[in-house]
C-alpha cells in the first residue's frame, strides 16, 4: 500500500516536474526545420541564457541589498559613493559579454544573407490581403503561380456577426485555399515584394522574416529538412485586414514535388497569374 | 534662509501672485503652474490612451471579434501609442523638469517663461487635434504610430490633421527644449556648477538637445508625407521612383532617440529616489553623467535596428547590430550604479522608493530583451511579434511610468504641502507590479510562438496566454484609480509636510517650505 503511494507520488512529481518542459517547448521559439532557424534557434538560447546570467547577478545584488541593508538591519549607512576600479570593471565585463553575443550572431547572419546557389526560386508578393506565390524558370519566367487567401472556414467565423465560433476551426487564421508547395532538402529562395502597402511575410518554423516591400526585392532561402505543414502570419501591418492573411506552406519530398509542379505546368491555364477573369466567368466560378 | 524665503513671498504675492479663476491657467508663466498644467493633462491623457488600452486588451481577451471590428482596433491601437508616448510620458516629463528643474538649479523660474506658456498650449492644441480624428469620417489613423509609409496614405480625411498635429507637438517640443537648455545654462545660482547638478537636471539638459536634433526630423518627414499625398510628390512612392525604406530611414532617425527622451529623464529621477531613501550619495556621479551622454550619443547611429527585416546589406546590418549592442554599456554603468547606491545603505521603502526598485526590476528586464532584439539574426524571428511588445513595455511602462510615479509620490508632498496616503501608495505599487508583470511578461511567448504584434484576432493556440495578459490589464488599469484618488485627495488633505519630507533627502528643492511658494529663489540660494 506505502509502495503504490509512494510510485502514486513519484508519478505526480514526475508530471510536475515534465509539464513546464512541454509547455516550455510550446511558447519558446520553434526549433524550426531549416538550417537558418535551427542556428537562430541556437543563438536565441544562447542569449536567454546570458540574460539569465546577468539576471542571476544583478537582481541577486538588490536582492541583497533589499533584504540586508535596510534601515532595521543597518541603522547607519555607509558613505562611499565612487570607485574606479568598479566603474572600469562594470565597462568591461558587459563589453565582453557582447562580443560573446555578436560573434554568433555574426556567423549566423552570415549564413542566411548567403542567398547563392537556389536551385528554385519563387516570387511572393502581398497585396492587401492576400499572398501570390509564382514559381519561376531559371530565366525568371514564372512557370506556374496562384493567389493564396484565408480559408474559408475562417472567413465564417471571423467576423463580428459571425454565428459559428472560432473554437469550432481547428485551423482558425491559419489555414489557406491554395498552400505554397516547396520541395525538401532543396535550396529554395523566395523572392519577396508588394503590390501596395508594406506586408512581411513570417513562417516561425523557416527561422526569419522579409518584409514585402512595393518597388523593392527582398529575399530569404530556405532548404525544408522535413516534409509538414508550416503556418505563418503576415507580421507587418498592412490596413484592417492585417491579422486575415496567414501563410501556409506545404512541404514534400523533391519527386513529389516535382509531379506536383509538372501537373500544374501542363495544365489548362499554364500560368494563372495576373489574368484578369471575366465576370461571367467569376460568376461560374463562385456558384461552383 | 527660511524668513528670507517667506519675505519673498509675501513680496511676491504683492506684486505678482497668480491671477484669479481660470485665466491664472491660461495666461500663467509661473513655471510652477506650466508643470502642474502639463502634469494634469498627462494625467487625463494617462486614462484617455488606458481606456483605448482596455479596448485593445478586451478585443484580444479571445480569439475572434467580440468588441470592435479591425478598423477601429487598429485606430485604438495607433491612437494608444501616440497618445501614451506624445500625451503622458513626455509632457509628464517636461512637467517634472517645468517644476523641479528651476528649483533643484536654484533659479527663479524657467529662462523664458512665455514661451513656457505657448509650448504647453501648442501641445493641448495638437493633442486635441489628434483625438478629434476619431470622429472624422474614416475615422482616425490606423496604422500604428510608426506611420509607414505608403500604408499611411491610405488614411482617410485624418491624414492632414494627424500631420498638423505632429507639427504643433514638435513645435511644442522644441520650445520646451530650447527653454530647458536655456534655463540650465543662465539661470543656475552662482555655485551650481555643471557638475553639481542633480542628476535628473543633468538628464533633462542631454534629452532636451537630443529633441530639438531629431523633432525637425520628424516634421521634414511627415511634411514629405503631406506632399506626396497633396501636391503629388513621390518622396516614398515606388511607382514614382521614390522609396518606402526612405521613410522608414526618417522615420527612426527620430523614433529611436524619442525612446531615450522618454527613459533618460525617468533615470533622472530614479537617480534622486534611490539616494534619499538609501541615505547615502549617488554612487558614480561622474560616471552617470557620462553614461547619460553616450546613450544620447549613441542613440543617434542605431535607428536601422528597427527595419533588420527590411532587406538591408550585410555589412548595415552588422554596424547596426554592434551599435545597438553598445548601448547596453553605458545602460549597464547606469544599473550597476544604482545596485551600487544601494549596498551597504540603510534602505527604507516607502513609495517611491518602491517605484524605484520597481523601475529597476523591470527596466533591466526590458533591457535583456532589447539586447537579444540587437542580434540580427534573432530579431528576424522576433522582430515585429509581441516579444517586441513586451519588451517596449518593460522599458516604458515598466521603466518611464514607474520613474513617473515614484517622481510624482517623492515630490508631491513639496507639491502640495501634504503627504499622500503611504497605505495608498504601497496598495498602488503590488497591485501595479504584479498585474503588469501578469500583462506583459506572458507575452514573450506569445511572440516567441509566432504571435505578430497589432492583430485583432489571433489563431487558437495563443488564447490562453492572451487572456491571462487581458486579465492582468484589467488589473492594471483600474488600479491606476488608486493612483488617481490618492493624488488628489493629497491636493486636498493629508498630514502636513514638512519642509525637507525625506531625511534623506539633499538638494534645492528641500530647502524651500512645502508646499514650494509661488515664487521661489528670487534671490540666488547658496550651493552646499
Amino acid at each position: 500500500m506505502r509502495k503504490w503511494s509512494l510510485v502514486r507520488w513519484a508519478g505526480v512529481i514526475a508530471g510536475l516536474a515534465a509539464a513546464p518542459g512541454a509547455w516550455a517547448a510550446d511558447w519558446n521559439m520553434p526549433k524550426g526545420v531549416t538550417p537558418v532557424s535551427h542556428q537562430t534557434y541556437e543563438l536565441h538560447m544562447f542569449a536567454i541564457w546570458m540574460m539569465v546570467g546577468i539576471a542571476v547577478v544583478v537582481f541577486g545584488a538588490m536582492t541583497w541589498s533589499i533584504i540586508f541593508h535596510r534601515r532595521s538591519r543597518r541603522p547607519e549607512a555607509s558613505q562611499f559613493h565612487e570607485n574606479l576600479k568598479f566603474e572600469v570593471a562594470w565597462t568591461i565585463a558587459p563589453f565582453l559579454i557582447l562580443v560573446a553575443l555578436a560573434i554568433p550572431s555574426t556567423l549566423v547572419l552570415l549564413k542566411v544573407q548567403n542567398y547563392h546557389h537556389a536551385q528554385l526560386r519563387i516570387r511572393i508578393t502581398g497585396y492587401q490581403w492576400l499572398w501570390k506565390y509564382e514559381y519561376l524558370s531559371p530565366a525568371a519566367k514564372p512557370l506556374y503561380g496562384f493567389y493564396s487567401r484565408i480559408a474559408l472556414a475562417s472567413e465564417e467565423r471571423m467576423n463580428l456577426d459571425s454565428k459559428k465560433s472560432p473554437w469550432t476551426d481547428k485551423h482558425y487564421l491559419q489555414d489557406v485555399n491554395h498552400p505554397l508547395v516547396v520541395p525538401t532538402h532543396e535550396k529554395v529562395l523566395l523572392l519577396i515584394t508588394s503590390g501596395d502597402v508594406i506586408h512581411s511575410w513570417w513562417v516561425p518554423d523557416f527561422g526569419e522574416k522579409q518584409d514585402a516591400i512595393p518597388g523593392f526585392v527582398t529575399q530569404m532561402w530556405i532548404n525544408v529538412d522535413k516534409p509538414g505543414v508550416y503556418r505563418g502570419v503576415c507580421n507587418q501591418i498592412c490596413g484592417a485586414g492585417h491579422a486575415y492573411m496567414p501563410i501556409v506552406v506545404v512541404a514534400k519530398p523533391k519527386t513529389e514535388f516535382d509531379q506536383w509542379l509538372h501537373s500544374h505546368e501542363r495544365g489548362a491555364q499554364p500560368v494563372a497569374v495576373n489574368t484578369v477573369k471575366s465576370a461571367p466567368a467569376l460568376v461560374a466560378e463562385g456558384s461552383k | 534662509m527660511s524668513s528670507e524665503m517667506t519675505a519673498a513671498h509675501g513680496h511676491a504675492d504683492a506684486h505678482h501672485g497668480p491671477a484669479k479663476g481660470i485665466m491664472r491657467w491660461i495666461t500663467t508663466t509661473n513655471h510652477k503652474d506650466i508643470g502642474t498644467l502639463y502634469l494634469v493633462f498627462s494625467l487625463i491623457m494617462l486614462f484617455v490612451g488606458g481606456a483605448m488600452a482596455m479596448v485593445i486588451r478586451s478585443e484580444l481577451a479571445e480569439p475572434g471579434l467580440q468588441v470592435v471590428d479591425p478598423a477601429f482596433f487598429n485606430e485604438m491601437m495607433t491612437l494608444h501609442g501616440l497618445i501614451m508616448i506624445f500625451g503622458v510620458l513626455m509632457p509628464a516629463l517636461v512637467g517634472f523638469a517645468n517644476w523641479m528643474v528651476p528649483m533643484q538649479i536654484g533659479a527663479p523660474d524657467m529662462a523664458l517663461p512665455r514661451l513656457n506658456n505657448w509650448s504647453f498650449w501648442l501641445l493641448v492644441a495638437g493633442m486635441t487635434m489628434l483625438i478629434s480624428t476619431l470622429v472624422m469620417p474614416g475615422g482616425a489613423p490606423a496604422m500604428g504610430w510608426t506611420m509607414y509609409a505608403p500604408q499611411v496614405e491610405q488614411t482617410p480625411y485624418a491624414f492632414p490633421f494627424m500631420i498638423f498635429a505632429v507639427h504643433l507637438m514638435g513645435i511644442s517640443s522644441i520650445l520646451g527644449s530650447i527653454n530647458i537648455i536655456s534655463t540650465i545654462l543662465n539661470l543656475r545660482a552662482p555655485d551650481m556648477k555643471l557638475l553639481k547638478m542633480p542628476l535628473f537636471v543633468w538628464t533633462w539638459f542631454v534629452t532636451a538637445f537630443l529633441l530639438i536634433a531629431i523633432m525637425p526630423v520628424l516634421a521634414g518627414g511627415v511634411t514629405m508625407l503631406l506632399f506626396d499625398r497633396f501636391f503629388g510628390t513621390s518622396f516614398f512612392n515606388a511607382a514614382g521612383g521614390g522609396s518606402p525604406i526612405l521613410w522608414q530611414h526618417v522615420f527612426w532617425f527620430f523614433g529611436h532617440p524619442e525612446v531615450y527622451v522618454m527613459i533618460l529623464p525617468a533615470f533622472g529621477i530614479i537617480s534622486e529616489v534611490i539616494p534619499t531613501f538609501s541615505r547615502k550619495p549617488l554612487f558614480g556621479y561622474t560616471a552617470m553623467v557620462y553614461a547619460t551622454a553616450s546613450i544620447a550619443f549613441v542613440s543617434f547611429v542605431v535607428w536601422a535596428h528597427h527595419m533588420f527585416t527590411s532587406g538591408m546589406p550585410t555589412a548595415a546590418e552588422l554596424f547596426f547590430m554592434y551599435s545597438t549592442m553598445f548601448i547596453a554599456i553605458p545602460t549597464g554603468i547606469k544599473i550597476f550604479n544604482w545596485v551600487a547606491t544601494m549596498w551597504r545603505g540603510s534602505l527604507t521603502f516607502e513609495t517611491p522608493m518602491l517605484f524605484a526598485i520597481g523601475f529597476l526590476f523591470l527596466f533591466t528586464i526590458g533591457g535583456f530583451s532589447g539586447v537579444m532584439l540587437a542580434l540580427v539574426p534573432a530579431d528576424l524571428q522576433y522582430h515585429n511579434s509581441y516579444f517586441v511588445v513586451a519588451h517596449f513595455h518593460y522599458v516604458l511602462v515598466g521603466g518611464t511610468l514607474m520613474a513617473l510615479f515614484a517622481g510624482v509620490y517623492y515630490w508631491l508632498p513639496k507639491w502640495t504641502g501634504h503627504m499622500y496616503n503611504e497605505a495608498l501608495g504601497k496598495w498602488h505599487f503590488w497591485l501595479s507590479v504584479i498585474s503588469f508583470n501578469v500583462l506583459f511578461f506572458p507575452q514573450h511567448f506569445l511572440g516567441l510562438a509566432g504571435m505578430p504584434r497589432r492583430v485583432p484576432d489571433y489563431a487558437l493556440q495563443f488564447a490562453d496566454l492572451n487572456l491571462l495578459s487581458s486579465i492582468g490589464g484589467f488589473v492594471f488599469g483600474v488600479t491606476q484609480l488608486i493612483f488617481l484618488y490618492n493624488v488628489i485627495r493629497t491636493v486636498y488633505r493629508g498630514k502636513k509636510a514638512t519642509d525637507r519630507v525625506w531625511e534623506g533627502a539633499h538638494g534645492l528643492e528641500w530647502t524651500v517650505p512645502s508646499p514650494a511658494p509661488y515664487h521661489t529663489f528670487e534671490d540666488a540660494p547658496d550651493v552646499p
